[in-house]
């Protein structure tokens, strides 16, 4: 049995949903009734059957709607994907590990054959059947980067490995939560977390640099982290930000559960073999209030995390103009009573 | 996060002697998969079951990365090394299962690089044979400079020879030939990286003079993995696990952690991944640190200790661990 992708859009008219199972393995990404602040990275390992973990890399009933808006994304802008010259090897890295997660989750859907360098690739949902010599970029319609990710949910960034530290030299950024790959590209990791002003942020940003370029070969790592968007937009970025910035002002107590969407990113971090590179595939899930709340223990626990929120992280996080609105109306949805632990609904 | 590395169940296919010293070893996975695909420079670390002991050794993959049928590594024989050479030779046969890890690269080729300039020195060739081939294959422009003790004993300088030619340069100490450093390093087309793995004093040679003639430090890469010294046994508390342990002469620290049940990250376990980096909580005595990672500064400290290479003496030692 496959997935019934949705017609949906992300733009314009918002037609976005998620189905009622898809409601259920929403990546919810509290735990507690109260949101801290943590380096949350643990083995990115296959999860629970029916959850957006059961493989490793996940394509779900908003696949064929996310393609085509990125298809429309790139025809606007073809600076969300870039890639340097050196980074080229990397891009065929993806490109395999991409299409055996996708062919090994979804056999149904996809079909990845080799005959040595001759490379068969079936996607069905997008009506594509390419043969193709790997390796050769002659023989792709676009470079193997793009290629894939033009056939893969979430963005990808892929860092070169050198001098002990991390270079983002490549990328697909469409769906960003407010950042530009154009900005960051060529950029090391201290340069692109960049202006640091404190040492002791300092200390944690060298940590974090430590870890990731430990990231070994046949371990991969995830953490998640969420924000919030008004409408389903995937594409927030900051050329766009005249389209979605005002979005924020147009929140009432009457629309708050159609237009306010909890956007969680699961980001995974990945050993490229033969370029020694890393990628981080950013996956983006947005499910909107009224969804969210048909689940009664995440509306409860939702409320108290976003009223506690301290204002700092609030703002951080773009919900300042919109917050009294949303708790005020979480608030009726929370009866008090306990909630369990864990992140599942119940 | 777990520690260590994932692991692969392999099989010794081959066995090969390559000259006096050197001996080729090839493993296939037992499940009769590919192996990972791995990049130019990558090495394992391989598991020895040594009667009650596990030696765990790191080695260079040597085979062309385009070819994941098998890996092959080359072990050179160190008659007074703690072992894990001898082992090899003496005890390791087609046949027998061995656990290895998974590849991982501390010394990957920079792919901007307009040229390659590789200078290998005796057994220091192993990850060339790799990056070499994996150049190859997509047209890259390199030349590597090889020296060795006398010619029988130019492990895979016959192959290199054979497969690129006029890109192969020898030098034989018997003979007398000296690689002319200076002039190499100041006639290279702008946009050349320079690599070096051999021994230690062909690399501080090779680094100290690149950076007096200008070269970049970003521009030099090095590869070199001290083997873990003999010496004085010695006492260590770790505080963490509550464990006090002995540090035999023949062991290395972090093999004695090991040995004591405590599983410690690592990567290289030669001192340069900085994956084993542990605290000093308390000392009364004097470290000997022989690894390549932390500063002299963190050397002078006390503070810190890489237990895959580095050695202790004295009265007591209390390890966050
Ligand atoms: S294991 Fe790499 S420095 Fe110790």
């Amino acid at each position: 049995m496959g997935i019934t992708f949705r017609k949906e859009t992300f733009r314009d008219d918002f037609t976005f949903r998620n189905s009622p199972e898809h409601i259920r393995r929403f990546p919810f990404p509290f735990h507690e009734d109260a949101y801290m602040y943590a380096v949350n990275i643990e083995p990115h390992v296959v999860g629970p059957k029916g959850s957006v973990l059961e493989n490793l890399i996940d394509v779900d009933e908003h696949y064929v709607a996310e393609m085509q808006d990125r298809a429309l994304v790139l025809a606007e802008d073809p600076l969300r994907c870039q890639s340097l010259p050196h980074m080229t090897l990397a891009g065929w890295d993806l490109l395999e590990l991409l299409m055996e997660q996708q062919a090994l989750g979804y056999p149904e859907h996809f079909t990845l054959t080799r005959d040595g360098d001759r490379w068969r690739w079936i996607n069905r949902p997008l009506g594509i059947d390419d043969t193709f010599t790997f390796g050769d970029t002659s023989t792709l319609p676009y470079g193997p980067m793009e290629y894939i990710t033009r056939q893969s949910q979430g963005d990808f960034c892929i860092l070169d490995q050198r001098d002990g530290n991390l270079w983002m030299d490549a990328g697909m950024v469409t769906t960003q939560a407010d950042w530009s790959l154009d900005f960051d590209i060529g950029m090391n990791f201290f340069e692109w977390h960049a202006p640091v002003p404190l040492a002791h942020e300092k200390g944690i940003f060298t940590r974090a640099l430590k870890f990731l370029t430990n990231i070994q070969q046949g371990k991969p790592a995830r953490r998640l982290n969420w924000t919030m968007t008004v409408n389903p937009r995937l594409d927030t970025s900051p050329e766009n930000y005249h389209k979605w910035g005002p979005d924020r002002a147009t929140v009432t107590p009457e629309n708050v559960g159609d237009k306010v969407h909890l956007r969680v990113e699961l980001q995974s971090f990945w050993r490229l073999p033969r370029s020694n590179g890393i990628v981080f595939p950013i996956r983006c899930y947005l499910i909107k209030m009224d969804e969210l709340v048909t689940q009664p223990k995440w509306a409860r626990r939702l409320h108290r995390v976003i009223r506690d929120l301290p204002d700092e992280l609030a703002n951080y996080k773009g919900l300042t103009r919109f917050r009294p609105t949303l708790v005020e109306w979480l608030s009726k949805l929370d009866d008090g009573s306990a909630t369990s632990s864990g992140f599942g609904p119940d | 996060m777990s520690t260590g590395t994932t692991k692969l169940d392999v099989v010794v296919s081959d066995v090969v002697p390559v000259n006096d010293l050197v001996t080729r070893f090839h493993f296939r996975r037992r499940d009769g998969d590919l192996l990972p695909t791995f990049s130019g420079g990558a090495h394992v670390v391989v598991e020895m079951r040594d009667g009650q002991r596990t030696r765990l050794n790191p080695y260079s993959l040597m085979g062309s990365p385009l070819d994941t049928r098998e890996y092959t590594i080359s072990v050179r024989r160190d008659d007074v090394g703690r072992g894990g050479s001898l082992f090899m030779h003496r005890n390791v046969r087609p046949g027998l299962e061995m656990v290895i890890s998974y590849p991982v690269n501390l010394f990957s080729l920079d792919l901007r690089a307009k040229k390659h300039l590789m200078l290998a020195g005796g057994i220091g060739i192993t990850p060339f044979m790799a990056q070499t081939a994996q150049l190859a294959g997509e047209g890259g422009n390199f030349e590597l400079h090889y020296t060795c003790r006398t010619a029988s004993l130019g492990t895979y300088a016959d192959v290199l020879r054979e497969r690129y030619d006029r890109r192969i340069r020898l030098y034989h100490d018997d003979r007398e030939e000296r690689i002319d450093l200076d002039r190499l390093l100041s006639t290279q087309p702008l946009g050349t990286h320079l690599y070096v793995c051999g021994p230690a004093g062909m690399i501080g040679w090779v680094r100290d003079r690149a950076a007096a003639l200008g070269w970049p430090a970003e521009t030099v890469h090095f590869e070199h993995f001290a083997a873990p010294q003999p010496g004085l046994p010695f006492d260590v508390t770790l505080a963490v696990s509550g464990k006090t342990i002995r540090v035999g002469e023949q062991q290395s620290l972090l093999e004695a952690i090991e040995a004591a049940g405590v599983d410690p990250p690592y990567l290289c376990r030669g001192g340069v991944c900085g994956q084993c980096e542990t605290n000093v909580i308390s000392y009364d005595g004097k470290f000997i640190h022989n690894d390549h990672w932390l500063s002299e500064e963190d050397h002078r400290s006390g503070c810190k200790i890489m237990p895959c290479v580095s050695r202790f003496e004295g009265k007591s030692l209390v390890l966050e661990r």
